[in-house]
């Protein structure tokens, strides 16, 4: 922290700094206006995730306004001197994905970026979080932003989980508990063995979602496990001497009598395989559970409650085992990770992708891509029926072609089933990797659990 | 860069009674392509506003002429989801100043004081008030005073007050802005570097 005003936010100094091409071009327009400089160019990373289509990148991009979004964001990082990973770029991906794999992201660094999911750093012991383009601009301008204290949640998550489980249905299962503004206002730290025992890729997903239940950040300590990632990574730039580096991190911990606002628990044994049922990502329930009648038990539904279930197609008491689908979507920088491609390819291997279904397969990032050709993944995807895409943000938010058309409903692994999210009209449904494949495979919202006989989770 | 000041407002409102609105209603992705800050209230609820054959729903409030007004009033948790800004840039383009809800997300909370667009955080009990008063009267009048930091529902003359820090508050009621403030802190920020690289 530089300074704490009064009464006011305080000013905090950004370590790491991410950008992309639809959140900053206003920001650089800004600086144009005030005819300044980047102050510390060399500590913002960008890429070109969130618009690009994700076939035939090596073509201009048809689209034209995307294609000035993204021819912006290269001039306005060579006249600033910014680093760049754009499209075709050996190293581009979506951005919260190529952050931790480039070793850009290390722990006890403040991190931020023009979009909700930076909180997706935090499973690496940061201080991340998603900010405005205004704000972006005053990064930019100052390395350094204006920030109200957020309060302190603690959410300890001890014991075992059961077969079929992932860290995606861990999360999905904590907004389902405490809504989609239930952490609003709080940094959330994740605690407890189930938590400790998870990988990194899969503590990101986990802090990926803190926002999807209003926090503006989630993060679990640094310890063995991210240590040994970060010694994995082919180089992390700006740090020398890595096992200093790992003495210094090892402190970054709370404290053991540390206070927190609010604290919850939950038992990792309790969670099922989840799906979403509505339009926003509290809306999730156990895959084989009923939709309930109201979103308040002890109250008639709400109109928003109805509402929502109506754009859906569904009614209060259904069950949704057995559905029919017509889409699934794997990837996003909430599961566009390797062991996500690892977890789908478990279900499918050695089976036929069901014909009612259309597959929209996106590794998040280059490295993933390649990592699936060398791991022989892309065979097991071609033999079973599904077509790997370029890496970008894709169908999660349809910026580009991968909308899903209007009345359809798309079993997906991103993080937002809100109205109109993956294309006008479109019906989302959230869930896991292996949810996803299990429903690619059946044509059908299918539990996961019957196509999984070895207890490994994710 | 000097920003439009905010003092008093007294305007009829525009009741949008449902929770959870996210900035993917309030501005759908595929309109986010644009490189500039401005036209954005064009699109603004745009899948609410149209139907699907690119017609006026008529069902929707912002197409209904009864209703009017620079404030917005919304169910809780009012601009959760994606952080992009273009959400404030629209509802502000559009002419709305104020919002009004018993709850906001965070990032849309910082994003709206950064833009001039003043969030408001009522009570349940008050919103619920306030929407069936305006939803019943569309001529009823809320009053906004920022610096005494009050807003009043007229007909029935309800006051409440409102909170506000009061860094922000200045921003808004003097038209400045944080890049501004910051800048002027340059000499401070150089010397937590160099410190920080001391410590390390």
């Amino acid at each position: 922290m530089v300074r704490s005003i009064e009464d006011g936010p305080d000013v905090l100094y950004i370590d790491r700094h991410y950008i992309h091409e639809v959140t900053s071009p206003q920001a650089f327009n800004g600086l144009k206006e005030r005819g300044i400089n980047v102050f510390r160019p060399e500590k913002t990373i960008a890429t070109a995730d969130h618009n690009i289509p994700t076939k035939d990148q090596h073509l201009q991009i048809r689209d034209e306004l995307s294609r000035n979004q993204v021819e912006r964001l290269s001039e306005n990082c060579k006249k600033y001197g910014i680093e760049l990973f754009g499209l075709n770029h050996e190293k581009n991906g979506i951005v919260h994905v190529i952050g931790p794999e480039l070793g850009y992201t290390l722990p006890g660094m403040t991190i931020v970026c023009g979009d909700s999911h930076t909180s997706t750093h935090g499973a690496f012991g940061t201080i991340a979080f998603g900010i405005g383009t205004s704000e972006v601009e005053m990064v930019l301008a100052t390395q350094c932003i204006l920030q109200p204290k957020p309060k302190k949640m603690r959410i300890t998550l001890n014991g075992n989980l059961q077969k079929g489980v992932t860290s995606k249905d861990i999360i999905m299962y904590i907004i389902s508990e405490i809504s989609a503004s239930g952490a609003t206002g709080y940094f959330v730290e994740y605690c407890g063995s189930a938590i400790r025992s998870l990988s990194m890729e899969a503590r990101m997903t986990i802090c990926n979602m803190s926002i999807e239940m209003g926090a503006r950040g989630g993060l679990i300590a640094p310890d063995e496990i991210t240590f040994d990632y970060l010694r994995k990574l082919s180089s992390i730039p700006g740090v020398v001497n890595l096992s200093q580096a790992i003495e210094d991190w090892e402190e970054l911990k709370s404290d053991n009598d540390a206070v927190f606002d609010r604290e919850l628990e939950f038992k990792a044994e309790a969670i099922k395989p989840m799906i979403t049922y509505g339009t926003n990502p509290g809306m999730g329930m156990a895959i084989d559970d009923s939709i309930p009648m109201s979103d308040d038990k002890y109250k008639n539904a709400s109109a928003s409650f109805i509402k929502s279930l109506d754009y859906m197609g569904f009614k209060p008491g259904m069950k949704l085992l057995g559905h029919p689908i017509d889409y699934v979507f794997i990837g996003s920088c909430t599961n566009g990770r390797i062991e996500d491609f690892r977890a789908f390819a478990q279900i499918i291997r050695g089976r036929k992708k069901a014909e009612n279904v259309t597959a929209l397969i996106v590794p998040g990032s280059k490295k993933v891509e390649n990592q699936m050709a060398a791991e022989g993944l892309l065979k097991v995807y071609k033999d079973a029926g599904f077509e790997v895409r370029q890496p970008g943000c894709s169908s999660c938010l349809a910026m580009n072609e991968d909308k899903i058309p209007a009345g359809k409903y798309a079993v997906s692994t991103s993080n937002r089933n809100f109205e109109g999210r993956q294309g006008p009209g479109a019906r989302t449904l959230l869930a896991s990797p292996f949810t996803a494949a299990a429903a690619a495979i059946t044509g059908r919202i299918t539990d996961p659990r019957e196509f999984i006989k070895e207890e490994k989770s994710y | 860069m000097a920003k439009v000041k905010f003092d008093i407002l007294e305007s009829t409102c525009v009741p949008l009674p449902f929770e959870n609105v996210d900035t993917d209603q309030i501005i759908p992705a595929r309109f986010l392509s644009a490189t500039s800050r401005e036209g954005f209230g064009d699109n603004l609820f745009r899948d609410w506003r149209y139907k699907k054959s690119g017609e006026k729903n008529n069902e929707f409030i912002l197409n209904n002429p009864s209703y009017g007004g620079k404030v917005l009033v919304a169910g809780k948790n009012f601009g959760s989801g994606s952080s992009r800004e273009h959400a404030v840039w629209a509802i502000f383009d559009y002419g709305f100043r104020a919002v009004i809800s018993s709850f906001f997300a965070d990032i849309f909370m910082n994003n709206a004081l950064n833009n001039g667009l003043l969030p408001i955080v009522v009570t349940d009990e008050f919103l619920k008030k306030l929407l069936e008063t305006v939803q019943k009267d569309p001529s009823a009048k809320v009053r906004i005073d920022l610096d005494k930091q009050t807003l009043t529902l007229i007909p029935t003359d309800d006051s409440v007050s409102f909170g506000i820090n009061s860094y922000k508050k200045e921003c808004l009621l003097k038209g400045l802005d944080d890049i501004d403030f910051l800048l002027s802190m340059k000499s401070m920020i150089t010397g937590y570097e160099t410190n920080k690289s001391k410590v390390r």
